[in-house]
């Protein structure tokens, strides 16, 4: 259990962060068309017998840069370039699953998490790429808040913002490639957007937003967690309840703020 | 007089056969006051982006201080407010921080702000005068006041060339005579080379040198007092 709640808390401090990007652009369900494609790189994994995390990660790398390129160069509408990604990403995953005869329980493991089975060194992977995601949000901080506050007058300025966009692609893809023992690849997505969206209910400033969501997603992984072992739930499920929570919560305290 | 922009011959279509802009030649001198006025759909945003190097001529060449606009290579001196400038995402952004963007590209991409960075935004803030209003959300405050946060945006950068696209709409007529003063002093004070772009060029008329009206091509460049009367009629203006 203390392996699950270190795991817990690392994805829970790490998916809003990145989340938060996402979310201040427009784009909260690219980490849900990021978790379609790892879940075809978890099938490739299965088939080649080679680690589904890996495979998983490598892919949803590929598929977030691929939506953004869709996105920002292909001519191709936002929510059209994710809706392409997103299907091929599962129509390529229960291709692949199904020639590798594994439509199973191992196969659940990936898309509804299984936070109780990770071991110490699977900790030590999540707390390290966990700790250079968080390190470089903490460092592109202030360019990547610079283009959601005004994308045109940055671009005049010379901000490099293809560059800053491939960076959140490829953010999002390590997020969900960590989270999917936690959560799982079909809820992945609500642990990077509820804690943001209940943040700025009641945030006072964009890095309060971000601070803040950042606890919410915290509090949600390690209460959900708790709750999910003595109660005999199942662990992403509940952890995305208590975030859904926590958002209905932050919604009554800034309506009332707001009288 | 250096020249801050030069457009020659400049045409424009988005698609081909159509033309935006047609032959377009435009000189604009370093710290010069320039207002361009014309029709909606008359062309204006589509020079401004010509002119920014966000677009690139059809047929003809734009040029930044000497330079081909798409290609200019010291971006940081350019100060823009865009037309209809609204807040990106949903988080409760300050004036400071919408302010602070506006060191970005002069102050460095990585890392915290700098004492410096800091300072000149705190700076900007003062001299739109929003210092009581620095830490409350942009969205909070008039449309008037946003306006004011996102030229202090553009201010921070100390900018050489500033353009702002129709910064005026959505705006009441007296946050359009305070800014187009404010203006006014930043050009007098600072000597910053100001294009300001709108379709109605009253508030402005009586601080600038020289108005440039635009209908697909230039009709009409001089000072505001030699414009034929018909051009003050809004209805020819927006015909």
């Amino acid at each position: 259990m203390r392996l699950a709640l270190g795991a817990g808390a690392v994805v829970g401090v790490l998916a809003p962060a990145v989340g938060f990007f996402l979310v201040q652009r427009r784009q909260s369900l690219t980490g849900d068309g990021i978790g379609h494609v790892a879940f075809a790189g978890v099938a490739a994994g299965i088939l080649l017998d080679v680690a589904p995390v890996l495979t998983a990660l490598v892919a949803a790398i590929l598929g977030g840069i691929a939506i953004e390129l869709l996105r920002s160069r292909g001519g191709t509408a936002g929510d059209q370039a994710l809706a392409l990604v997103f299907y091929t990403g599962i129509a390529l995953g229960v291709v692949l699953i199904s020639a590798a005869g594994a439509l199973n329980v191992d196969l659940f493991q990936y898309l509804f998490g299984s936070i109780l089975t990770v071991t110490r060194s699977d900790l030590v992977v999540i707390a390290a790429l966990g700790a250079v995601g968080l390190a470089v949000v903490g460092l592109l901080y202030r360019p990547l808040a610079g283009v959601v506050i005004d994308e045109e007058g940055a671009r005049v300025a010379g901000v490099p913002i293809g560059a800053l966009n491939i960076a959140v692609a490829a953010l999002a893809a390590v997020t969900v490639a960590l989270s999917m023992r936690v959560v799982g690849i079909l809820l992945v997505a609500a642990l990077m957007v509820l804690p943001v969206s209940a943040a700025e209910r009641v945030a006072w400033s964009m890095r309060s937003t971000l601070v803040l969501s950042m606890v919410i997603g915290l509090t949600s992984a390690l209460v959900g967690l708790t709750v999910s072992y003595y109660a005999d739930l199942p662990p992403g499920g509940t952890i995305v309840l208590v975030a859904a929570g926590a958002f209905a919560l932050c919604a009554i305290a800034g309506s009332v703020r707001g009288r | 007089m250096p020249l801050a922009v030069e457009l020659d011959g400049v045409s424009f279509g988005y698609r081909p056969g159509q033309r935006v802009l047609e032959g377009v030649d435009l000189k604009l001198g370093e710290g010069e006051f320039v207002a361009v006025a014309g029709p909606n759909g008359g062309g204006k945003t589509t020079l401004v982006r010509i002119l920014l190097g966000l677009e690139r001529p059809s047929e003809g060449r734009a040029l930044l201080y000497g330079e081909l606009a798409h290609r200019f290579s010291r971006r940081k001196t350019l100060g823009y407010l865009a037309q209809r400038s609204v807040l990106g995402g949903d988080a409760p952004a300050t004036v400071r921080e919408v302010v602070s963007a506006g060191r970005l590209a002069a102050g460095g991409l990585i890392g915290p702000l700098r004492r410096r960075d800091r300072e000149l935004a705190a700076e900007a803030i003062a001299r739109v005068g929003l210092e009581e209003h620095a830490d409350s959300p942009v969205r909070t405050l008039s449309g008037g006041m946003q306006q004011r946060a996102f030229i202090a945006k553009a201010l921070a950068g100390e900018p050489s060339l500033l353009v702002l696209d129709e910064p005026t709409t959505g705006v009441d007529v007296e946050s359009q005579e305070s800014l187009a003063a404010l203006l006014d002093s930043l050009h007098s004070d600072l000597g910053v080379t100001i294009v300001y772009v709108s379709h109605e060029f009253g508030a402005v008329e009586r601080f600038v040198q020289r108005l440039v009206l635009i209908r697909r091509s230039v009709v009409f460049d001089g000072p505001p007092g030699e414009l034929p009367g018909v051009w003050h009629d809004p209805s020819h203006v927006h015909a």
